[in-house]
């Protein structure tokens, strides 16, 4: 118990801050991937207190901002039928769609409920036997275990009025694409922790060596942010490009060996669409033919959706770093979070609700 | 979504086939499975998401982080509770 407070210790952040300070000599672009980290370092000020030559572009690690629109509208159709409960985590419920959010469809009379776990859909749809439970299942490699788990749960159990509308993505596709990009200007990543703690860090070795670009695995707390830095800052500045793990306590290589076999057992990869950033081949997670029978979109025949996203909102070019949030024209005024004009004003983990939450107002 | 809380094993079973413990995040008990850490006892602190334990940690690093969830207010919607529909 003696370092009770050793991760958010202002001392230790103060000293690292100043090693960051002593190390670097020219200016360096850092992206965070983590939308956690992205609000961890502006909570906790790192924006303003890292030396001028340091900037942090803040990445797409918001499974809930790049959950694709035409995948909101389907289940704002899907959970107003009136044979469905559709289950959720809550940041979902408040995310724009075309034209509602999931708040209004049940406002108006739609069950829909927020779920801590998705085994508790199992639960709902045991006990609602004339009912058709369907959960919204989105997230990063993070959420991936428990969401495969649920649906080989399902076929195991023979529940077979649950299923899942899945919009799973994957970070390594999404960072390539962003290295690939002619107008990328990000020299090093912070990869995000609990990824990791998932699938290990050897998904990253080809990147780094392919582009040349170094990448940190780190945690969302004051130290660990401020420790991860450090660590890209000193091997930007001695030329090296390495993936560096330095989330020891949470992180090994390997990643979690069962979770990583559940969900090879019941996801397959797909190219997916993210929103306001586009397609990325190779990006997504969907469920494999065997499991077929709990694919919600197969389920149910939404058909195809004509989707309209807000002309004023700037969140796909905030996604890839290349707009800060309060550099967006309708930031503040149009869009705020009680009227977001995009997710990434909505989500706990969106740079906007950052920004705003934390009074970036302007720069 | 992807924070993770740490929580403290109190009691394991198993339901449906698969091993489940109750989990106490400095005073909430949710109930929490125990697939991905076969190594996790009773007494051992867990990484818990949505549910599922991810890691086995150690008690200081747990209290240390349950402490700055507590402080930045992300304990509640962690543990799955509504957050507030827009006016």
């Amino acid at each position: 118990m003696k370092y009770l407070t050793e991760y958010r210790d202002a001392d230790k952040v103060r000293a690292l801050l100043d090693e960051i300070e002593k190390t670097v000599t020219r200016p360096w672009v850092l992206m965070e991937i983590c939308g956690g980290q992205t609000h961890s370092i502006i909570r906790h000020g790192f924006d303003r207190l890292l030396p001028p030559e340091i900037e942090l572009v803040h990445g797409p690690g918001c499974p809930v901002c790049v959950t694709p629109l035409e995948l909101i509208d389907k289940a704002l159709l899907i959970a107003s039928r009136p044979e469905v409960i559709f289950t959720s985590f809550g940041d979902m419920l408040r995310v724009p769609g075309s034209d509602r959010d999931l708040f209004q469809v049940k406002s108006a009379g739609g069950d829909i409920r927020i779920v801590y776990s998705p085994l508790d859909c199992l639960k709902i749809a045991r006990e609602n036997p004339d009912k058709e439970v369907v959960f919204f299942g989105v997230g990063f490699e993070t959420t991936a275990p428990a969401n495969a788990m649920a649906v080989q749960q399902a076929k195991i159990q023979g529940i077979d009025n649950f299923s899942m509308l899945v919009s799973h993505v994957r970070v390594p596709p999404a960072i390539e694409v962003l290295l690939s990009s002619p107008e990328n200007r990000v020299q090093a990543f912070l990869a995000a922790g609990h990824v990791c703690t998932v699938m290990g860090t050897w998904e990253y070795d080809p990147l780094a060596e392919r582009f040349n670009v170094p990448i940190v695995v780190t945690g969302f707390e004051p130290v660990d942010l401020a420790r991860g830095i450090l660590r890209a800052v000193r091997q930007l500045e001695q030329g090296r490009a390495e993936v560096e793990n330095a989330y020891e306590r949470l992180v090994v290589r390997e990643g979690n060996k069962p979770a990583q076999k559940v969900i090879d057992a019941v996801f397959e990869t797909c190219d997916r669409k993210w929103r306001g950033v586009g397609m990325i081949p190779d990006s997504g997670w969907q469920l494999r033919e065997e499991y077929a029978a709990y694919d919600a979109e197969k389920k149910f025949e939404v058909g195809a959706l004509e989707v309209s996203e807000s002309p004023l909102c700037q969140a796909g070019l905030v996604l890839q770093g290349r707009l800060k949030p309060n550099e967006c024209p309708a930031f503040g005024k149009e869009c705020t979070p009680r009227t977001p004009l995009g997710a990434p004003m909505v989500s706990s983990e969106g740079a906007c609700a950052a920004y705003y939450q934390f009074g970036r107002l302007s720069d | 979504m992807c924070l993770g809380i740490p929580g403290k094993i109190e009691e394991i079973y198993e339901t449906d086939g698969l091993p489940m413990a109750k989990v106490n995040f400095g005073g909430i008990v949710k109930e929490t499975c125990l697939a991905y850490v076969p190594e996790a006892e009773i007494g051992s602190y867990v990484l818990v998401h949505v549910g599922f334990a991810l890691n086995v940690i150690d008690e200081q690093e747990a209290l240390e982080t349950l402490d700055l969830l507590r402080e930045i207010d992300a304990l509640g919607e962690e543990l799955g509770q509504a957050p507030a529909p827009a006016e």
